[in-house]
């Protein structure tokens, strides 16, 4: 892509963006620029803000001051689920999602949340192939398939991790905000995490949280660090790895 | 799943429909009660059980449709479906605006306020004379006719009702199985994770929440036709924990468990209150009995479920 | 209307408002902390009625029946947390159905041990008769129920405010899970908090029992005020029980005395204005 073309239309851009917790700064004017189909990384020690950022880009949180655009829409007053309708979508570090229900149903909510279907109201929901097979792709995608009538609460962490992105991509995001995709993880699980992650359609813009640091490395080209909720270094991955600033936090801690 | 669900009812439907005329009347009319009383169980479970929000006031959406039917039949001698399609939708209108006010609270908040606005149609009922005679109800609310059909007897009544029951136990069983309803238990499963999936999460709830109120309001109109007589009674604080009871009872988010569960209510207080006086004291027992020892309610426990 | 009327009547919704303070101020602490919903507070409000009336009769004495209608519910009410409601945390429905059927099984035991039909709590000649002030009459046992919320009222925010147990349940309301992890024994708080809430309860109910009466039927009557108390007022808030109490003891009143068709709709209308503008009541924090 033309680099003209690429700032007028990054795909997440965060202008200044603050929020404050009464006294404490959780964010303190924080910009960024990712441009679309770019990986980047948001690192930073316990505390830095990483999630409290993520729920501002979500709108899950307000904003005390700055502004958030995706594709050059200014969403920062937009409501969290109309954000998902402009093409952003996130995981949670601590796994969220529907525990009674099968990994299947999981799925099929996170497919229908953008079509008129979700509010057809007399036939019932297995008659939507469409949907389903849609459902089962994703499922598959995340190494899931055969998992489809499993109840959610009964499966495994790695497994629910995984159920965490796939609910995350099933909408078909542009944008995928992943909270820690690798929390809590075995080792073993964790290759296999990246190993899905490295497959995601090159199209999609990625910002992950991560602290497994060579994970985080691994999968991204740009990063960002965060220190006390103030953006203390960001670009290519090399020049991060050497700057004297983030090697001090992580060395000196 | 469905199909065999689907299949059990149809079951039951001809099961109650080949054994009536051989029960005595008074049997009957129970089963007749316990059948009106399950519509407005498994309305209240649409609410709770399948989006997950607790409500202590749905006697008043029952109660309106209750009052519509017994002041039209009476002042205005209006026929059977006038009388039904003003009852349901009065109910859903009180429900809709009271849904305005309700569905913008949560979790404790939005108990108290159900709770507060049944109030305010028991308080309506209880003291607006003029209109609804106040403590003493409406009497003389006459059975209805269905163009050449008399349905006074006890039979064709409960024949009536029966149909009027399986049609609504349908409509809310497809409901609940659809997207729309998939979405209702992502609601009670998730609440955050439906809005980041791109709900509105808000609209859900306040359309589940008078989709509820209409199948209690049509719950209401038919028992004003079966009691013939509709008074503050029906619509206290008291009536809309027992359908919280039933709810339990029978096993929430199982839409037939509810229904079950009135209608062994409906038998119990029958029953026991003809040996003893100290009906309230055993109905309160088996409030904190289910709490305590059978969480999952009847079907539940049934289909093997842990709380 | 003449100014008599309006004085009267303002001052009706005023003691009414001081009795429903007496009601809902501990279940707004008990709210605020342990999210427990209690269907069973107005049981608590009728049954220290009936003990009061109890000790009364035999004793002559009006205090002796305050405390004992205060201790002896304070009890029933630790016994319900304790052995009960405790399984329930977090638990809406649960905890809704179980307190029902305590207030199920009051009312019927109440029935049982005094009968259906409805008694006043004798008062102290002290507080009989009434009081003029200009051209207006005040009952003074209304005078007496004003005193003693105020006397209550005060005497919980000193405590909540100046010592070491007040400073706990603030930190408990505040933020449960953060309290616990700085070393308060938040469940013994919240026992604490729970018996003080039933004993209040049970205090309004031998003062309203000397003029409302005590009878069948008052448990659920007044449970609705003292939600909407609650509601209005906020979760947590002291002085959101006093707004909300005084807000609704004067909106029922002048509901009941200029527009009695509509008693319940002035009283929750006002409420509905309030939650569209503040959905966690006037001092309510989200």
């Amino acid at each position: 892509m033309a680099p003209a073309e690429a700032v007028a239309h990054a795909a997440l851009r965060l202008d200044a963006v603050s929020r404050a917790f009464g006294g404490l700064q959780a964010v303190d004017a924080v910009s960024l620029t990712v441009r679309p189909g770019e990986r980047r990384a948001l690192i930073g020690p316990n505390g830095a803000g990483k999630t409290t950022l993520f729920n501002l880009i979500a709108g899950a949180l307000p904003l005390t001051s700055g502004r958030i655009s995706l594709f050059g829409h200014d969403v920062t007053g937009t409501p969290a689920h109309r954000r998902a309708a402009l093409g952003l979508a996130r995981t949670f570090q601590i796994t969220n999602l529907f525990p009674d229900l099968t990994v299947l149903e999981n799925c099929l909510l996170a497919v229908q949340a953008q079509t008129p279907a979700r509010f057809a109201m007399l036939r019932p929901v297995s008659q939507y192939s469409a949907l389903r097979e849609r459902a089962q792709a994703t499922l598959a995608s995340l190494a899931l398939e055969g998992l489809g009538d499993a109840v959610v609460r009964n499966l495994s962490h790695g497994e629910q991790r995984q159920l965490e992105i796939a609910l995350a991509l099933a909408g078909r995001p542009r944008v995928l905000l992943l909270d820690e995709p690798t929390a809590g993880l075995s080792p073993a699980e964790s290759r296999l995490m990246a190993t899905l992650l490295r497959e995601l359609h090159p199209a999609i813009t990625v910002l992950m949280i991560e602290h497994d640091m060579d994970i985080a490395l691994e999968l991204s080209e740009m990063v960002t660090v965060l220190h006390y909720g103030r953006v203390i270094a960001d670009g290519p991955r090399e020049q991060v790895k050497a700057d004297p600033q983030v090697k001090e936090i992580y060395l000196g801690a | 799943m469905i199909a065999r669900r689907a299949l059990l009812a149809a079951a039951a439907v001809a099961v109650l429909a080949g054994v009536a005329p051989f029960l005595p009347a008074y049997p009957l009319t129970l089963l007749t009660q316990a059948l009106i009383v399950g519509i407005l169980a498994m309305s209240l479970d649409v609410l709770l059980g399948y989006t997950g929000l607790t409500s202590l006031g749905h006697a008043a959406y029952f109660g309106v449709g209750a009052y519509a039917v017994a002041i039209m039949a009476t002042e205005k001698q209006a026929g059977l479906i006038p009388c039904l399609a003003v009852g349901v939708l009065l109910a859903a209108a009180t429900a809709a605006i009271f849904g305005l006010l309700a569905i913008r609270a949560t979790g404790t908040y939005f108990l108290m306020i159900t709770l507060a606005l049944g109030m305010v149609i028991w308080g309506l009922a209880f003291r607006w004379v003029s209109l609804t005679k106040g403590d003493n109800g409406i009497a003389g609310v006459p059975r209805p006719s269905l163009g050449p059909l008399e349905l006074s007897g006890p039979l064709p009544f409960f024949y009536f009702c029966l149909v009027a029951t399986a049609v609504a136990w349908a409509l809310m069983g497809l409901l609940v199985v659809s997207p729309f309803g998939l979405g209702l238990r992502g609601i009670r499963g998730s609440e955050s994770r439906m809005l980041a999936l791109g709900y509105n999460v808000w609209l859900h709830k306040y359309t589940a929440f008078v989709i509820s109120g209409l199948f209690a309001g049509f719950g209401g109109t038919l028992w004003a036709y079966y009691n013939g007589f509709v008074s503050p009674n029906d619509v206290q604080l008291v009536t809309s924990v027992e359908t919280l009871l039933m709810v339990a009872l029978g096993g929430s988010g199982t839409l037939i468990g509810p229904a079950i569960g009135a209608g062994v209510i409906v038998f119990l207080k029958n029953f026991v209150s003809v040996y003893t006086k100290r009906w309230l004291l055993i109905l309160g027992a088996v409030y904190i009995g289910v709490i305590l020892y059978a969480p999952t309610g009847i079907v539940g426990a049934l289909r093997g479920r842990r709380r | 209307m003449s100014a008599e009327f309006w004085i009267a009547q303002s001052f009706n919704g005023i003691s009414y408002g001081a009795l429903l303070f007496l009601l809902a101020s501990g279940l707004s602490l008990i709210f605020g902390i342990m999210r427990i919903v209690n269907l069973a507070h107005g049981s608590y409000f009728m049954l220290g009625g009936y003990v009061g009336l109890t000790v009364a009769l035999r004793t002559h004495s009006f205090t002796l029946a305050c405390l004992a209608g205060a201790v002896a519910v304070g009890l029933v009410g630790v016994g319900m947390e304790r052995l009960f409601l405790r399984r329930l945390r977090h638990e809406v429905l649960g905890q809704v159905l179980l307190t029902i059927g305590f207030a199920l099984i009051f009312q019927d035991l109440a029935l049982l041990i005094w009968g259906g039909d409805p008694y006043t709590v004798p008062i102290p000649s002290l507080l009989t008769g009434t009081v003029r002030v200009g051209g207006a009459v005040f009952p003074i046992y209304r005078i007496f129920i004003v005193v003693i919320a105020i006397l209550v009222g005060l005497g919980m925010w000193l405590s909540l405010d100046h010592t070491r147990a007040g400073a706990m349940i603030r930190a408990a309301v505040d933020d449960a899970e953060m309290a616990q992890s700085v070393g308060i024994n938040v469940p013994r708080v919240s026992l604490a908090v729970f018996a003080l809430g039933a004993a209040l309860a049970a205090l309004g109910g031998v003062i309203g029992g000397g003029f409302l009466g005590v009878y069948p039927g008052a448990d659920f009557e007044v449970l609705p005020y003292a939600f909407v108390v609650v509601i209005v007022g906020g979760l947590g808030s002291l002085p959101g029980a006093v707004a909300g109490s005084l807000l609704v003891g004067l909106l029922d009143n002048f509901g009941k005395a200029l527009f009695p068709e509509l008693s319940y709709f002035t009283l929750f209308a006002p409420m509905a204005v309030i939650l569209a503008v503040r959905p966690t009541g006037l001092f309510g924090r989200s």
